[in-house]
């Protein structure tokens, strides 16, 4: 420990480290396999084949002949980008004026977040759902986005982040007379770069992965999301699990993909984020 | 032009006064109208006989002692707590093992490091599906355990191995999340700490507990606070194991399954499903405080 590992230490993570991989990584490309399976193959053939004997493309194909499977993914998509721009402005905005403003009812401003925080979605979705209808906005995208819009945390991450910044940074631009939205867009912004990209992947991911919300707030099946969209393909084709999988493959492969791009800024703020919030 | 130019102390002075608030007024305006009004109403509508198309009128703690008499209000309140129960351990201990496992600096362990994550970026809808085609009657782990010699165990049959399955499909999608969380607190331990203990001959049992365990307890608290609040208000992994009416006879309906089925529809009892959403809150809250709490009483 004190200066190198042993090469038995070495031997002993890296395989503790590959038995971790097959148990995290495994059942996604056990579906993948699956996916890729043609219907003449038994996929439940004993014991199980882990690859394809003809991999085809033939079940994205049929997924998307019984449900509209690229219409749901471009549901997803608008509301996953809604979802990024209300909140990487909306939080960025707040949190400035939290972090770095002087005015009366900064506190109580504050205080609305953090209570914000603590109401679970989970409690009041029926109250949502209401309310939604009482603004006859239910069954419309515009309702799958708008009580995520702009996220009481991101808030508060965004007030941490400027919050952060050496006051000396502003004070050039006080001098030079810059007034406050100037100050905000041209010197602060431009230092949180990193917490903004966090936000913004964190607003994606929260927003293509939501079950509950645009479960019960959607009922015509033109509108849903995927997620929503798969869970009905779950009921209905169970039987052919080839179907299945291809679906599910279609909704996690952009994620992973994004996430494989930009997983550097993920992992600095994913941590701090979730130790300071 | 002229006025401006007069008195631009004034001018100045409104500017400061009211500037922050547009700043604020996006956020402010989305946080009260979705989160603290519907929180609000929905503690009004606890006290209502509200219908999905009706308003309805007070009736007072009815609700509460209709729950006191609802046979499927128990079953809930169980299984969301013994989610709880056996799931928090796991999820405050596994991921800490696994944070050490990468945390030192080897070839190739960033890659190892986000590819435990994956599970946590994929939907859970995904995820559930993907592990109920793995646990299916003739799936791959029955396929694993037949050729182990074991016969088909029925996952997805049984109210209580269903149960399980959903917990430890939770355990294993905070599995990357958590130990991110690990790895932060781990990043701030100081290395001498560990090379003193080994010069005095500690084994690496004995520096788990008596060195990493005490530098990572208030993040271990975090985890366990966070945890148990949202193993609390288990829905989705549950509700698509077991499908929407809570697997063989309703068995495993968890609370916030009561929730949406009793709440949603167009004869959906609002009053009846509000004062329910208060019962989630409140424990929530209680748990998190709970745990929080337990942690200061440690530190005198």
């Amino acid at each position: 420990m004190t200066t190198r590992t042993s090469a038995w230490e070495k031997a002993l993570r890296y395989l503790l480290m590959l038995g971790v991989l097959a148990v995290t990584v495994g059942p996604f490309l056990w579906q993948l396999s699956t996916s890729l399976k043609s219907t003449t193959e038994d996929i439940y053939a004993y014991p199980p084949n882990l690859l394809p004997e003809q991999p085809t493309l033939d079940n994205y194909a049929g997924v998307a002949d019984i449900i509209p499977v690229w219409r749901y993914a471009l549901n997803s998509l608008q509301v996953a980008a809604a979802n990024v721009v209300t909140n990487v402005v909306g939080a960025s905005l707040a949190g400035y004026a939290l972090a770095r403003l002087r005015f009366r009812g900064r506190r109580i401003a504050g205080l609305a977040f953090v209570a914000a925080l603590l109401v679970p979605l989970e409690s009041i979705v029926i109250a949502q759902f209401t309310m939604m209808r009482d603004l006859q906005l239910n069954d419309t995208l515009i309702a799958v986005v708008l009580p995520g819009a702009i996220g009481a945390l991101n808030v508060l991450l965004m007030r941490n982040a400027f919050a952060n910044l050496p006051y000396e940074i502003e004070e050039a631009a006080v001098i030079d007379g810059a007034n406050v939205w100037q100050r905000f867009v041209r010197v602060a912004l431009p230092s949180v770069r990193g917490t903004l990209a966090v936000v913004a992947i964190f607003a994606f991911m929260g927003a293509w992965d939501d079950f509950l919300w645009p479960l019960i707030v959607l009922s015509d099946s033109d509108n849903f999301t995927l997620t929503v969209g798969l869970n009905f393909l779950h009921g209905t084709f169970q039987q052919n699990p080839r179907l299945v999988a291809a679906g599910t493959v279609i909704a996690v492969a952009p994620l992973l993909v994004m996430f494989a791009c930009l997983q550097r800024y993920f992992f600095r703020g994913v941590g701090e984020g979730a130790v300071k919030g | 032009m002229d006025r401006h130019s007069r008195r631009p102390a004034s001018r100045a002075r409104t500017h400061r006064a009211v500037s922050p608030w547009l700043f604020l007024l996006p956020g402010l305006g989305i946080v009260a109208a979705f989160n603290l009004y519907p929180f609000l109403t929905t503690v009004h509508k606890a006290f209502t006989d509200a219908r999905t198309l009706t308003p309805g009128t007070w009736v007072g703690l009815r609700n509460f002692q209709d729950m006191l008499e609802d046979e499927q209000f128990w079953v809930a309140l169980r299984n969301s707590g013994l989610y709880v129960l056996l799931v928090v351990p796991f999820t405050v201990l596994l991921p800490l093992l696994l944070a050490l496992l990468v945390h030192k600096q080897l070839p190739g362990v960033t890659f190892f490091r986000s590819a435990f994550y994956t599970p946590v970026v994929a939907s859970v809808v995904v995820v559930a599906l993907i592990w109920g085609w793995m646990l299916d009657d003739r799936g791959l782990l029955n396929g694993i355990l037949r050729f182990l010699g074991a016969g088909p165990v029925a996952f997805l049959g049984d109210e209580w191995l269903l149960l399980l399955s959903a917990m430890a499909l939770t355990v294993w999608r905070g599995l990357g999340y958590y130990m991110i969380i690990y790895l932060a607190a781990l990043a701030n331990v100081p290395r001498e700490l560990h090379e003193a203990a080994a010069v005095d001959g500690a084994g690496a049992l004995r520096r788990f507990v008596s060195v990493t365990v005490p530098a990572v307890r208030s993040t271990m608290v975090l985890v366990g606070a966070l945890s148990s609040v949202s193993a609390f208000k288990v829905f989705a992994e549950v509700h698509l194991l077991a499908g929407p009416t809570g697997g063989p006879a309703g068995q495993d309906t968890t609370l916030v399954m009561l929730v949406q089925r009793t709440g949603t529809g167009l004869n959906g009892r609002v009053g009846y499903a509000s004062a329910l959403s208060l019962v989630v809150f409140t424990i929530a809250l209680l748990l998190m405080l709970l745990v929080l709490r337990a942690d200061r009483k440690e530190d005198r």
